[in-house]
């Protein structure tokens, strides 16, 4: 236990570190990238590891976030930081509308629900005026402060805004781990009737768990939306990246608690370089690449490849 | 108006049948095995540029080639059920999920790289061509796929009902423990739904390739079509899925044409949720 605790700490030391090794923008980039989908990762292993409900549609939780922010900042000149509470507000509502109906389907039919809410959002905003249609929502340039959530002038701030949103879903995690509520999770996965027959609020619990990952995955929307200043449907709110939530946690560890984030320092990586070195010659050489370590996990090591650094746990 | 009208019904009607088709493959495997195939969709995608390849580089008319991709397609599913759906057979829901997700992924990567992104069409088929019935304009690939669909959905019903091979099938999905004393081997069978099931989006990629655009991200929609379609035919059932089909095709062209075409798919996804919802056994599955 001990030891865990200096490794984790050496590991957040370093992660603070590395900018100030790192001068170029695209290690930086880089990094940032990993720990946004790291976040959002751990939001996703939330309900789709602990309480084993296999969720396709976080997406729209990630472009619910973006979308309140930017239009909150346009049309009504408020901050960004006040965007992030009120995109958490509305995604912990969609979570509890899409969420009371579908977690009394199981398995398969609960999965493919997920992800006809997800397309069902990501038509209604390609179509949705209010809010730019098909063409999205540029963010406007303004002066660069924190109160603004804009800085032009280096990655660094954006950096540790996102290393700070990291622990933050860590220590979530850690907490609904160490709680009776990751009992009450974990229960609800492996024996849904034992679960009930011992008193447990099986929807209810379902509902706080879809909505602690809805929070998680809107607040890395608010941030992507005045990191890249630009967004759309299909930037914010495609299947595709609902489904590289999941095989992020997958790769890394399901319903582990550093499985996402060992999974995103694989994942993202492996995704981005192949985009820069291969370019356009090597297109879809990065799906070809995980989707074969996906296929390869999913039937010889299910349990992720957090298993191989905790060799008691397999 | 009223023109327009028909000529909507009719559209959605001839889609429909084909949406019936790919719906058959899916719920075939679905209710052999409890396995659902998300690459599906993507499996038609292959079919379709396997049907693009054969006219650019053997001048090959879709339809004649439709044997042959239908062969390849059906050797597909073969493979892909011994390689890669054996080993999770009995695995958690969660894995199998993930392999055929890897599966979709896979195939979509594969397809970016051969063939990049591009929408590719073969510009000109056989059946290039309208006729006038009646007022209201039929596209000869449409209406010609859609005959394709209703041959096969019907070949499909005979096989499982009628031979000795497709009653041995049913009897696997039926109950699989029983089919076992009875001496069928339920490996064999798996293998011929996966062949099966693979190849009538085969048939359906052949036939779609005469009037529709191909390109990587082809077989989303479909895919996501056809789980609708088997949801509301009821998980396993073929006569279902056929009815299905259709309904869904209606669905989509009349939400298009009522309320706007952009949003048409949508429709099709509501109903998805409105059937598991209201009557999760869909139209004709067991409960």
């Amino acid at each position: 236990m001990k030891k865990s605790l200096w490794v984790f700490v050496l590991f957040v030391g370093a992660l603070a570190a590395l900018p100030l090794v790192f001068h170029d923008p695209f290690p930086r980039h880089l990094l940032i990238m990993v720990m946004l989908y790291a976040t959002m990762s751990i939001g996703w292993n939330i309900i789709g590891g602990y309480t084993g409900q296999v969720s396709f549609g976080n997406a729209a939780f990630f472009g619910v976030g973006a979308y309140t922010t930017a239009v909150l900042l346009i049309n009504y000149g408020i901050t960004p930081w006040v965007g992030m509470l009120a995109g958490c507000v509305l995604s912990v509502g969609l979570a509890i509308i899409v969420g009371y109906p579908c977690f009394r389907l199981q398995g398969h039919y609960f999965a493919i629900a997920t992800i006809a809410v997800g397309e069902i959002m990501l038509v209604i905003f390609t179509n949705w005026d209010y809010v730019g249609a098909a063409v999205g929502i540029y963010i406007p340039i303004l002066e660069e402060s924190f109160i603004n959530f804009e800085f032009h002038s280096s990655k660094i701030p954006y950096y540790y805004i996102v290393l700070a949103m990291l622990l933050f879903a860590i220590a979530v995690s850690y907490a609904i781990e160490k709680s009776r509520l990751g009992y009450y999770l974990r229960a609800i996965k492996d024996d849904p009737d034992g679960a009930r027959s011992l008193g447990i609020d099986i929807q209810r619990y379902k509902l706080i768990a879809f909505s602690i990952s809805a929070v998680l995955t809107s607040i890395c929307g608010t941030f992507y939306a005045q990191y890249v200043l630009y967004i759309h449907p299909s930037s914010t709110m495609d299947l595709m990246m609902s489904i590289q939530l999941c095989i992020i946690v997958l790769i890394g560890g399901i319903g582990k608690l550093f499985g996402p984030v060992v999974g995103a320092f694989v994942f993202i990586p492996l995704t981005e370089l192949t985009r820069v070195y291969l370019g356009s010659e090597g297109q879809g050489i990065d799906m070809i690449i995980y989707s074969l370590l996906i296929i390869v996990l999913a039937i010889a090591r299910p349990q992720g490849l957090w298993a191989l650094f905790k060799k008691g746990e397999r | 108006m009223e023109g327009v009208f028909t000529q909507t019904l009719v559209s959605g009607l001839l889609m429909g049948f084909i949406y019936a088709l790919i719906a058959v493959g899916l719920t075939m495997i679905f209710g052999m095995m409890d396995i659902v195939n998300f690459a599906h969709g993507d499996y038609l995608m292959v079919a379709m540029y396997f049907a693009y390849w054969f006219f650019v580089l053997f001048g090959m008319d879709p339809l004649q080639s439709l044997p042959l991709v239908t062969l390849l397609l059906f050797g597909l599913g073969i493979i892909t059920y011994y390689i890669l759906i054996k080993p999770i057979i009995n695995a958690p829901m969660l894995s199998q999920i993930f392999v055929t997700f890897g599966v979709l992924i896979l195939l979509r990567g594969l397809a970016q790289f051969f063939w990049k992104a591009d929408y590719r069409m073969i510009p000109q088929t056989w059946l290039s061509g309208n006729i006038n019935f009646f007022d209201v304009y039929i596209g000869i690939p449409q209406l010609t796929a859609a005959g394709g669909a209703i041959l096969c959905n019907g070949l499909i019903l005979w096989f499982l009902k009628k031979t000795r091979l497709g009653m041995a099938l049913e009897a696997v999905s039926e109950d699989k423990e029983a089919a076992r004393l009875m001496g069928i081997n339920s490996d064999r069978m798996f293998a011929l739904a996966w062949g099966i099931g693979i190849a009538t989006v085969g048939v359906a990629g052949s036939l779609l390739t005469s009037f529709y655009y191909v390109f990587p991200e082809v077989g989303a929609n479909f895919g996501l079509v056809a789980f609708v379609v088997v949801a509301l035919g009821g998980f396993g059932s073929v006569a279902g899925a056929f009815i299905a089909g259709i309904i869904v095709g209606l669905v989509e062209v009349l939400g298009g044409y009522l309320i706007a075409p952009s949003l048409k798919f949508m429709f099709v996804l509501i109903l998805y949720l409105a059937v598991v919802f209201i009557r999760p056994q869909g139209l004709m599955g067991k409960k």
